[in-house]
């Protein structure tokens, strides 16, 4: 996964590449899909941030695990893949202290979910932090509404500017609470570009908000243009009568994911 | 405007003529230093240290590459964002550093000090690590091992590409550049 970008984002680059404004923008968009070649031919990872190990678990209710623990063997596997892959390991121990690197970017963050079935889906993200860092949670008031959740997405955007590593794929969660919204923004950038929303609101919620991003000029690297955004892809649920939660999950243009299903 | 072939560490009327926009590809020897590494310097530097590397003159790269494979010379080698290091920088160009690589737009602070120090900031390609690898000749680890992929090192770097992005006159690619493709969206 940190060696090969997934073909949908590849395509979105390219496509990008055809319709940026701006030649400088271009020419970078050349070099991200230039590199894309290298990354995967040279088996070096695409950027050298590999990202903090984003785990999803959706674990069938029939499927019994047996021979061990599970959330242990998501960590040994972060552990493997990371030293054996000559991955960079980002991760610190006492965050606001020592700062001390705990050598195998371990522990993964894991998300686990039950639902129906008897098979297990593990999803797999290497999230790195230049665009994490950039990523926002409002409780808006419900009075503010759908404008005042256009407004919020694209200032965060504006206020990551080239900081991200645009051109970015914006991840949104709607709804629920404060941390069941940016776990669906998480999870929204899990979906592929190009896959439709089923829900018909929300694809023109999307459409909306992309070309507005599209308008901030930030461009490719931050240097300028009209590709800012490759994609919006938001998450929606039910909440409380007296909440908006909405959360800004940025994904820089290096998404690197992917999944298997036992 | 044309690339501009030029070699680090800069002389100072190399970096006279470096403005905003400009594209470069720069060879000779550049630093690697991130979060961890300006903060040790500084510690140094506030306690009266002398350290163990001569910064002054000198072009550091905000990186942190990933680990180098076998028979390779480096991992994945891009910049990192570079506004983290700003708290440092004034420091830092006042003892003497020049040139700055790294991804992202600086606080005013530093873009004062960059005009005050007569230093350059250039940016490169965010998350184009495998391409930038391959501009780089040779490593070595200078200092502060125990930081691992933090630690200082010194790079042999050939016709490595990046960007004016602050100049001494005050310029700032990411305003200029953005200004012009902005566009009110209703």
């Amino acid at each position: 996964m940190n060696f090969e970008l997934g073909d949908d984002v590849l395509a979105a680059l390219k496509e990008a590449q055809r319709n940026e404004a701006s030649s400088l923008g271009r020419e970078i968009l050349g070099q991200l899909i230039e590199n894309a070649g290298i990354a995967q031919q040279e088996s070096l990872p695409l950027c050298q941030d590999c990202g903090v190990a984003v785990v999803f678990l959706e674990v069938g209710q029939d499927v019994h695990v047996t021979g061990g623990d599970l959330s242990a063997a998501v960590i040994e596997g972060v552990r493997w893949g990371y030293t054996q892959g000559y991955l960079r390991k980002s991760m610190v121990n006492q965050p606001f202290s020592a700062r001390k690197n705990t050598g195998d970017n371990t522990p993964p963050v894991i998300h686990t979910e039950i639902v129906p079935g008897n098979r297990l889906k593990i999803s797999y993200m290497a999230k790195g932090a230049g665009s994490e860092n950039m990523s926002r949670l409002a409780m808006l008031k419900p009075a503010e509404g759908r404008e005042g959740l256009i407004e919020f997405v694209v200032r965060t955007v504006d206020e990551a500017g080239a900081n991200a590593c645009p051109p970015l794929v914006i991840g949104l969660g709607i709804g629920a609470t404060a941390e069941g919204a940016m776990r669906l923004a998480k999870k929204a950038l899990l979906r592929r570009i190009g896959e439709p929303n089923p829900d018909l609101e929300t694809v023109e919620l999307e459409s909306e908000l992309l070309s507005r991003i599209n308008g901030l000029g930030i461009g490719p690297l931050g240097l300028g243009g009209s590709i800012t955004a490759l994609a919006v892809q938001a998450e929606v649920r039910p909440t409380h009568i007296a909440s908006l939660p909405v959360a800004v999950n940025i994904q820089c243009h290096s998404a690197r994911h992917g999944e298997v299903v036992l | 405007m044309e690339t501009q072939r030029i070699n680090s560490p800069f002389e100072t009327e190399v970096i006279e003529k470096l403005t905003v926009g400009t594209p470069v590809l720069i060879s000779g020897i550049i630093y690697t230093a991130r979060d961890a590494a300006h903060r040790r310097i500084v510690w140094s530097l506030d306690k009266g240290e002398k350290l163990s590397f001569d910064l002054e003159g000198q072009t550091i790269y905000y990186t942190g590459p990933s680990p180098t494979p076998p028979g390779r010379i480096i991992g994945s080698v891009g910049p990192t964002t570079s506004i983290r290091m700003d708290a440092y920088i004034p420091r830092f160009l006042a003892v003497g550093i020049r040139a700055m690589i790294g991804k992202g737009s600086r606080s005013p602070v530093v873009r004062e000090a960059i005009k005050k120090y007569k230093a350059v900031y250039f940016v490169s390609l965010g998350g184009a690590g495998a391409l930038l690898a391959r501009t780089i000749k040779k490593v070595e680890v200078i200092a502060y091992e125990d930081l691992g992929t933090e630690a200082v090192r010194r790079l042999a770097v050939e016709d490595f590409p990046a960007i004016v992005a602050n100049d001494i006159y005050g310029g700032d690619i990411f305003e200029q550049n953005i200004a012009r493709y902005r566009r009110e969206v209703r």
